[in-house]
């Protein structure tokens, strides 16, 4: 086939690539990379750091953050037993039905139930957290710019003390990734501040991690099937256009043999 | 010709059939149609692979029927239930996530395979007579495509559909005189909220199927007039075209497959070269995000939006740079129709695509700074080839000269 396109169209995208570099703006700070199980096209999520970073979820996070569009079934996806997913709900209660003088109630979780929410609303969040509530993390990875590299950056660039010259604001906290370095939250993590089930020390890079890694995989938690589904798909779709084609230069060779 | 074809164009010989075919032949003739229209049916035999996104086309419209039906099934169009119930297909519904990446990369590719249909069309002038009917009902379905990708992405109701649907419903409401009015009707109120998203929810799954109804008329009007082809000379005799069977057959095939990895490779490797992750942020009427941008098949319409000091003109224009695709057979009276032999039209008509792509890259920008100017250039340029060069050009373009016969430029004689 005869291609009338070629030139022209990388004209253009010389071009376009030209003045889009020129008029591109400074890209804002960005957090280092780090090596995730998770990244690229192929990869998978790391089963032990996506169970330790539920540790660490329910232990630290869930304190103050929800993530109410999971169900503790979701939870099958990080590797959790039917058992260990009952568990983990009835632990938690969650408002019934009113009782026969209409009283409010509360009753065990069950597995179909959202992860329950620390505060009953955000504005009762923001109330008690000095003005601003804590987002919900069933996205957050997602949509925080930076994702996972930032989270990681953020949890580990807490500075104790604050570097001298940085203003001292009462109720908040220096950190280098966050907006203006002050933060109301304060440094979750501590090293050692709890223990792992597999053994594996929990420093605060290894929290950071861990953490991470599950917090991704709450906003994207199909990554793996997707991935993997995707390879199967790929190789079925090359060798059947291989077939066609074959079948095809089959059918116009009639036409170049005249 | 070593393997003469059968039977050249003419409609088949009616071939005897029995039992069940025969009785329905004999009462609706559905055997034979198909046979003259996808069997039989000549095209020339000189189509590029351009001529495979009709195909394609049809296809990824089944498949946002398909998914779009069960992704209807599982949604709540209620201003607390929305966001909520796509999280609920995403995370809870067994292969939810699939189906949702599948329309969501289908609305995607439908897209950006209508505006490679376009351009083929452009190019190579199958707007010109007899087929301008088949031109006005494919640009009636860009727009229809565009109102159901619209009102499709409205749905989630995250931050980037909220806003999207406030930034329209007020330009809207800058229409002089009934603006208002037709605000208040889109909103379905004061607010955005339950009304809207009902309203756009019954628009959406009513315009899938308005959809369905054009694009078989689009397809009838191509086996009436026949397909155009890359030289834009007529077919006139049995040796310019082959059957559809097997000749297009197998190609379509190639090209759908082509199309299969690539659509595949976006969805399940890098879907977030399509993904908004802004819109995975609960609609919140409070705050405005920092960037309310359209999806990327909006942005060259957006940047000519943004590109009209007045709210009003800016809307007239991004419905001109629609309006004015209509009037292109009227337009380009050239008795040539293929740009290879068009030297100065085929530059202009590069020139309209970079336009396109930079009022695209405009629109990303917000038209701000050097983005402005080049929006504004871009935009003149843009109505400047279908009011200036082609009505211009159609008289005195020297051509390059036809060859005698399709198969003569196939080395065929």
């Amino acid at each position: 086939m005869r291609s009338p396109f070629t030139r022209p169209a990388l004209g253009l995208l010389v071009a376009l690539g030209l003045s889009g570099a020129a008029l591109a703006n400074e890209p804002d700070k960005t957090p280092p990379h780090q090596a995730w199980s998770f990244d690229g096209p192929l990869g998978q999520y790391d089963k032990g750091s996506l169970q330790r970073g539920f540790v660490v979820f329910q232990r630290v996070c869930s304190t103050c953050h929800g993530m109410r569009n999971l169900t503790y079934n979701d939870l099958a996806g990080i590797g959790l037993t039917q058992q260990q997913i009952a568990e983990t709900a009835k632990a938690k209660p969650q408002p019934g039905a009113p009782d026969a003088m209409g009283q409010p109630t509360t009753r065990p979780g069950l597995p179909d139930d959202h992860l329950n929410s620390p505060f009953p609303s955000d504005a009762a969040a923001a109330a008690m957290m000095g003005g601003v509530a804590p987002p919900d993390q069933s996205r957050l990875a997602m949509t925080h710019p930076g994702g996972p590299d930032w989270l990681y950056a953020f949890l580990t660039g807490y500075r104790m003390p604050p570097p001298a010259d940085a203003p001292m604001v009462p109720g908040k906290f220096y950190n280098d990734w966050a907006t203006g370095h002050m933060i109301g939250m304060p440094p979750p993590l501590m090293n050692g501040m709890i223990h792992y089930p597999d053994g594996t020390p929990a420093t605060v890079e290894q929290q950071a991690r861990d953490i991470t890694t599950f917090l991704v995989w709450a906003s994207d938690p199909h990554r793996n099937e997707r991935h993997s589904i995707g390879k199967a798909v790929m190789a079925y779709l090359a060798v059947l256009l291989a077939l066609a084609v074959a079948w095809k230069r089959k059918i116009w060779k009639r036409l170049k043999t005249q | 010709m070593t393997k003469p074809d059968p039977a050249p164009q003419t409609t088949s010989s009616p071939v005897a059939m029995t039992g069940l075919a025969g009785w329905v032949e004999a009462r609706l003739p559905v055997i034979s149609a198909f046979r003259a229209e996808y069997i039989d049916f000549r095209l020339p035999r000189n189509l590029n692979g351009l001529w495979n996104f009709g195909a394609i086309l049809t296809v990824v419209l089944l498949l946002m029927l398909a998914t779009g039906i069960f992704l209807a099934m599982n949604y709540t169009p209620t201003n607390a239930g929305a966001f909520l119930s796509v999280e609920a297909i995403d995370r809870q519904l067994a292969g939810g996530w699939l189906l949702r990446a599948m329309h969501m990369t289908g609305a995607n590719l439908f897209l950006a395979a209508l505006y490679v249909h376009l351009f083929r069309g452009l190019y190579y002038g199958s707007y010109k007579a007899p087929r301008e009917l088949l031109w006005l009902s494919g640009l009636l379905l860009l727009v229809l495509v565009m109102a159901t990708a619209f009102a499709g992405y409205m749905l989630p109701w995250g931050q980037m559909s909220y806003w999207g649907a406030d930034v329209i419903t007020k330009a809207v409401g800058a229409i002089p005189g009934i603006g208002p009015s037709l605000e208040h009707i889109m909103a379905g109120g004061d607010h955005l909220g339950d009304v809207f998203l009902h309203h756009f929810f019954v628009l959406h799954f009513l315009l899938a199927f308005v959809v369905v109804g054009v694009v078989g008329l689009h397809v009838t009007i191509v086996h009436v007039n026949g397909s155009n082809n890359p030289l834009g000379v007529e077919p006139r005799t049995p040796k310019d075209t082959v059957p559809f069977y097997p000749y297009y057959i197998s190609k379509d095939l190639v090209g759908l497959i082509v199309f299969a990895m690539v659509f595949a490779a976006l969805m399940f490797f890098w879907p977030n070269v399509l993904i908004e992750a802004d819109n995975y942020t609960p609609a919140d009427p409070m705050h405005t995000p920092a960037d309310i941008e359209p999806e990327w098949y909006f942005l060259p319409f957006y940047g000519l939006l943004q590109s009209v000091p007045s709210k009003f003109g800016g809307l007239v224009s991004s419905a001109a740079s629609l309006l004015i695709l209509f009037a292109l057979p009227w337009l380009d009276r050239s008795p040539v129709r293929s740009m290879r032999f068009r030297p100065l039209c085929r530059i202009g008509l590069f020139g309209l695509v970079a336009a396109f792509i930079l009022l695209a890259a405009a629109g990303k920008h917000h038209a701000q700074g050097g983005w402005l100017i080049v929006a504004r250039l871009a935009g003149i340029y843009y109505f400047s080839y279908f009011v200036v060069l082609l009505p211009l050009a159609s008289s005195r373009e020297k051509t390059r000269p036809l060859p005698a016969s399709i198969a003569a430029a196939e080395g065929d004689h």
